[in-house]
């Protein structure tokens, strides 16, 4: 039988390495979740609101972030503000910033999409039932939104985590430059390691994406 | 064997119906004779609609058997498209087809399922579109419509494959009140032409009026049938009486 | 900060060639997604046994895998087992399988919106399921599933992004090229935007078009 390469992934430290790089693509992927939901749900409330200006600048940002390519982005942030801004910036940080970036208009996206899908009936009997606008709020509004929201913002999380793959590009040392790093140690022992390596490296994103992808379809199915 | 006489066209025959443990239908036998206008009414879940989706072949039955002109009635087998040509159905919820103008949801099956030529198809769909005042609609699309517009196309549809029988379902349930008139006169003006139809229905004095037969449906079995002026000015039963009830109101005694 | 106009002119050709590479990949690339997401869903709509199990797991796995790890190992891991694969294939490739899951699940969504009773209704015309389904299920998934579609086809495009990792000259690797060169950086990455504007904005709304256009024709009451 044909060697796999799959051997290398069992010498020394190496799928421990691994899973270091892995942990790289999260932290990056994690830090940009929590900044996108809470900017990401200020931006998204600020979008229901009349103000035709709020409504232009959200429209333009969210607009930039749907046709431009997020490694795009990425390379204005970390190549650019070097040269326009004389900013030195990390990879990493240049990252988190882009992907929080985009994640925000995402997760503003989702935001007012729960928001308006509550049917203007439901403020209306509200109020007919004496309730404040606290109440309201408190009581039937955002209930009804968290429901709507939670699924596909934990959809978000699994996007995030895929996207995190092209920090790659620019240079961080995550999952797959760490598999890059085993395959060109092992050159000459294990000619056939970047099959093996290379497909641990899909699976474990698999892994890593699949049960929240699960979880997300499942409250999906529950709640809306 | 089931004796079939000339003029049987649908022959019921100790039908049984069954979702999962749930009985909807229990041994039930009932025959539709040609020219007929079979009115079956009874409370909501009495099995009324299930049993006229098994007429059209739309639900499997767990036992007895249901025959059209002796043809037994299988959705499962090859003839049951043929079958269908000759029984048309129409739905509570319309179900046009939302993709296809007025004409086009009319030719569609006369076109594809009985080959017929295109010109002489549209030409009959126009003249019952007259028939039923919509022939200025005929290029628009559904959503264009109103509920009793669209019942009506429904209707037209149905007829232009020259069906040997209607099945009515419920057909003015999902209308607001002011249509329901406009719908309700086309089925009669078909009772007129003499056309065999069940119809299945919660308006009361329509059913007077335009049933040969009345069926009682309640629990799955008929209870009670008849003429429907013995029907509805003396039911025999305990149940269809109860039944009728739950359509006429007493004046409120107000507490002095 | 000052741009020449006369450097971004001279890098103009070398821009334009990696469009037209991205555009070739990504055309062929989506219209084999299409395909393959499309008998996807037919196949799990109709519940063909053995082929349903196998389709949920390709969508499940590559819906859950970033394109750039699926082109490393295409690329990088699948010649190990002799299977060699030209890059721009290999790109191709990728987009399709990725792209497939993805048309695959906004097909079924697409198929799953039309209720069963306009196949009844179908029926009760006389049509043969398969007439039934031809006719008047298909049109309508289609129809709804267009916005979904052209969501995915502007992700697709916008994925293609990556495909200078395994060295295809597409419109990333020539900015990254040109910026490690000659260090125009500001002049590199403002035709980069631009490249991507010429792709993706006739796409966008071309798409919102096609949309409204299907809202007015068939659609909601």
């Amino acid at each position: 039988m044909r060697d796999l390469g799959i051997d290398v992934l069992f010498k020394g430290s190496n799928m421990l390495r691994l899973l270091e790089g892995l942990w790289v693509s999260m932290r990056i992927s994690l830090i940009s979740v929590v900044i996108s939901m809470v900017l990401g749900l200020l931006v998204g409330a600020l979008m229901t609101r009349k103000s035709k200006v709020v409504k232009w600048f959200t429209r333009i940002y969210l607009e930039i972030v749907r046709v431009m390519p997020q490694m795009v982005l990425l390379f204005i942030v970390f190549f650019g503000t070097t040269r326009v801004f004389g900013w030195n910036i990390e990879a990493e940080k240049a990252a988190i910033i882009v992907f929080s970036f985009w994640g925000t208009a995402e997760m503003a996206d989702l935001v007012r999409g729960a928001l308006i899908s509550i049917p203007v009936h439901q403020y209306e009997s509200a109020a007919a039932l004496g309730m404040t606008e606290l109440q309201t709020y408190v009581h039937v509004i955002i209930p009804q939104t968290l429901r709507r929201l939670i699924p596909l913002s934990i959809n978000l999380v699994t996007r995030m985590i895929k996207t995190t793959s092209l920090v790659m590009l620019i240079g961080v040392v995550e999952v797959l430059k760490v598999g890059q790093q085993i395959i060109e140690a092992n050159r000459t022992s294990s000619p056939n390691a970047a099959f093996g390596v290379y497909a641990t490296v899909f699976l474990l994103y698999f892994i890593a994406c699949w049960p929240i992808s699960m979880l997300s379809r499942y409250l999906e199915r529950k709640w809306c | 064997m089931v004796l079939i006489m000339a003029d049987e066209l649908v022959k019921i025959d100790h039908m049984t119906k069954k979702y999962d443990e749930n009985t909807i239908i229990e041994d039930l036998s009932l025959t539709i004779h040609e020219g007929e206008v079979v009115v079956i009414v009874g409370p909501s879940g009495c099995g009324k609609s299930t049993l006229l989706r098994c007429i059209n072949g739309l639900e499997p039955i767990q036992g007895g058997s249901i025959t059209f002109r002796g043809e037994s009635i299988d959705g499962k087998s090859k003839h049951i498209n043929e079958i269908r040509q000759r029984i048309g159905m129409v739905f509570q919820s319309y179900e046009l087809f939302p993709h296809k103008t007025i004409l086009q949801n009319i030719t569609l099956a006369p076109i594809m399922v009985q080959k017929r030529k295109k010109g002489e198809v549209e030409k009959e769909a126009e003249e019952l579109l007259s028939r039923v005042g919509l022939l200025e609609k005929k290029d628009s699309f559904p959503r264009q419509l109103s509920g009793g517009q669209k019942q009506r196309v429904a209707i037209v549809r149905a007829l232009c494959m020259h069906p040997e029988v209607l099945l009515f379902d419920e057909v003015t349930a999902a209308l607001d009140p002011e249509m329901v008139r406009e719908v309700l006169e086309v089925l009669l003006s078909l009772a007129e032409q003499g056309r065999t139809m069940v119809i299945v229905t919660h308006e009361m004095s329509f059913a007077k009026a335009v049933a040969d037969r009345v069926v009682f449906l309640d629990h799955g079995e008929i209870v009670e049938e008849g003429r429907p002026v013995d029907f509805f000015e003396h039911p025999k039963t305990e149940r269809a009486q109860k039944f009728l009830n739950t359509f006429t109101y007493d004046k409120v005694e107000k507490a002095k | 900060m000052i741009m020449s106009w006369e450097i971004m002119r001279a890098y103009l050709p070398l821009y334009a060639k990696a469009l037209l590479l991205v555009l070739k990949i990504g055309w062929i690339g989506i219209a084999l997604a299409i395909l393959i997401g499309v008998g996807c869903s037919m196949i799990r709509h109709f519940k063909i046994p053995v082929l349903q199990r196998l389709v949920s797991v390709y969508i499940e796995l590559f819906r859950n895998t970033p394109l750039l790890v699926q082109l490393f190992f295409l690329y990088f891991g699948l010649p190990k087992l002799g299977l060699d694969i030209d890059a721009e294939v290999c790109g191709a490739l990728g987009l399709a399988l990725l792209g497939g899951a993805y048309m695959a699940e906004a097909f079924r969504s697409g198929l799953e919106a039309v209720e069963p009773i306009q196949m009844e209704s179908a029926l009760s015309l006389g049509m043969s399921r398969r007439q039934a389904f031809l006719h008047v299920v298909l049109p309508q998934a289609i129809s709804i599933s267009v916005p979904a579609f052209v969501a995915n086809i502007i992700f697709l495009i916008k994925e293609t992004s990556v495909f200078s990792a395994i060295s295809l000259m597409d419109l990333m690797f020539t900015a990254k090229d040109l910026i490690g060169l000659y260090y125009k950086t500001g002049e590199c990455l403002t035709l980069l935007v631009i490249f991507y504007l010429i792709i993706l904005l006739p796409v966008s709304i071309v798409g919102s078009l096609v949309e409204r256009r299907l809202r007015y024709a068939g659609f909601g009451d």
